[in-house]
């Protein structure tokens, strides 16, 4: 019965462990092709949301007929609840590396179009992004709870550069009125990163549910909130 | 308030020690699960309850417990009226070779009740409890073991029932049964725990999860945790706990 339940769990973790690098991955081509107005990149990122999407059934399936067959309780079911949850939240970030794909294929962008990306500072948005899913994956494969919580604090700087985006977007979009098209786009990018930002969050609260059975989820909103009033 | 209590409960049969320093507070109509390996020391507290250790030779006990807050080790306690008042169902049913109707009423006669209506609504009240009236009311003066081995459980708990315990102890009382059977016995304590103080020792953890509200687990005459079944099973203090309810030691 162990050994069989042992043999269930180091399968699903392995298979988060691939989804999590897959949505890493597409998460980084969507940005390289952003930056390199790389088509053909850009389509790949595309096409290969459908194995996102066919991965994210086949971990709900698998964890679906672990609670099924193995009833597990304690640290285990912290183990499948959170891993369902991981693996929404991952499917979710992919669907976002694919929106932002998919700008890049419908946008024709321009190579001076890079001046307004460093004043936008989607280099850095991009790059803080792509360490806080890293760290937070690193967080669960090694039970590391400080860290996981890590990217709580990390999210901040996401928040913080959408928010001024939006400044340096209207201000660009006045200056030059043919760019309003590529100015509200790009307003959309960095909604999505902001929402990435979120969605790892989330996959951070769930790596420290399954390990300490601790619940953060709202919590920290509650907290932000009690602390503003 | 506590129905049960148990205070630096040992407990040794000859020079083994099977319960080790116990105490736990088991509060009125509470359903209390007692989870734990084979030889863990779980049947062995549960019948200190009605004292159904007294007889075995050599056993020795330590320690206090009361119900009620009274000392059921006392002196002074007549144990006949002490199981009057905590019922028990056994992992095997055991009807007696009599009628479905005199194996409830048995208790009563026994007890000195001659009223014959009173007997006859008591045998129902108590069948009805127990979720076998309707299935025995026409043949009441069949026998006992006519019926199926998960009807003869619910039998035994209608006649443990019949004279209105205060406490229910049951050892293993669904493990020799079959799915449907089961399901009607965790049903039934449910809707005994209104009555009743219910203390059960199982070793299905899905059983103690679905009708305990709480759970104490024991380990080598130890409890080594109690608590709230949720907590228990969901976020388990010990790690010795959480090993055991996730399949990987006893």
């Amino acid at each position: 019965m162990v050994k069989f339940v042992e043999n269930e769990l180091q399968n699903i973790r392995k298979e988060i462990s691939d989804m999590w690098m897959l949505v890493y991955e597409q998460l980084d081509n969507a940005y390289k092709s952003v930056l390199n107005a790389d088509v053909t990149l850009a389509e790949q990122v595309a096409a290969r949301e459908k194995r996102v999407n066919a991965f994210e059934l086949k971990i709900d399936s698998d964890i679906e007929d672990f609670i099924a067959l193995y009833n597990p309780v304690a640290v285990d079911l912290r183990f499948a609840l959170a891993m369902l949850k991981i693996n929404n939240n991952l499917e979710r970030i992919g669907d976002y590396a694919d929106s932002i794909a998919r700008f890049v294929l419908r946008t024709e962008l321009k190579p001076a179009d890079r001046v307004l990306f460093e004043q936008l500072k989607l280099q850095q948005m991009y790059e803080t992004a792509l360490t806080m899913l890293k760290t937070t994956l690193s967080s669960l494969e090694h039970h590391d709870i400080a860290q996981a919580k890590s990217v709580f604090e990390i999210d901040e700087t996401l928040d913080a550069i959408n928010d001024q985006a939006i400044d340096v977007l209207v201000a660009y979009a006045t200056e030059h009125p043919d760019a309003v098209r590529l100015c509200i786009e790009l307003a959309g990018v960095f909604r999505k990163l902001e929402r990435t930002g979120d969605h790892i969050n989330n996959l951070a609260e769930e790596t420290v549910f399954y390990i300490d059975a601790e619940v953060l989820k709202h919590r920290r909103t509650l907290a932000k909130d009690g602390d503003e009033a | 308030m506590n129905k049960i209590e148990a205070k630096n409960v040992d407990f040794y049969y000859g020079s083994f020690h099977a319960l080790k320093g116990i105490n736990i507070a088991i509060p009125t109509g509470e359903v209390v699960a007692f989870i734990g390996p084979s030889g863990c020391g779980k049947s062995t507290f549960l019948r200190l309850f009605n004292r159904m250790n007294d007889l075995i030779p050599g056993a020795r006990l330590e320690g206090q417990i009361l119900i009620d807050g009274n000392d059921i080790y006392d002196r002074s306690v007549d144990v006949d009226v002490l199981r009057r008042g905590v019922g028990m169902v056994f992992q095997r049913p055991n009807p007696f070779p009599k009628s479905i109707f005199e194996n409830v009423a048995y208790g009563l006669r026994v007890n000195g009740v001659k009223d014959k209506a009173f007997i006859s609504q008591r045998v129902e009240e108590a069948l009805t409890s127990a979720a076998l009236w309707t299935e025995v009311k026409d043949k009441l003066k069949e026998s006992a073991y006519a019926l199926s081995g998960g009807q003869q459980q619910r039998l035994c708990i209608a006649r443990a029932m019949a004279v209105q315990p205060s406490v229910l102890l049951m050892d293993e009382p669904a493990s020799a049964l079959d799915p449907i059977s089961t399901a009607k016995i965790e049903e039934l304590i449910c809707e005994l725990s209104s009555q009743t103080t219910i203390v059960i020792v199982t070793h299905s953890m899905q059983q103690a999860a679905r009708v305990s509200n709480k759970t104490a687990f024991f380990y080598l005459g130890e409890m080594v945790e109690y608590g709230e079944t949720k907590k228990i099973f969901t976020n388990p203090e010990k790690e010795a706990t959480q090993n055991y309810i996730t399949g990987r030691f006893g």
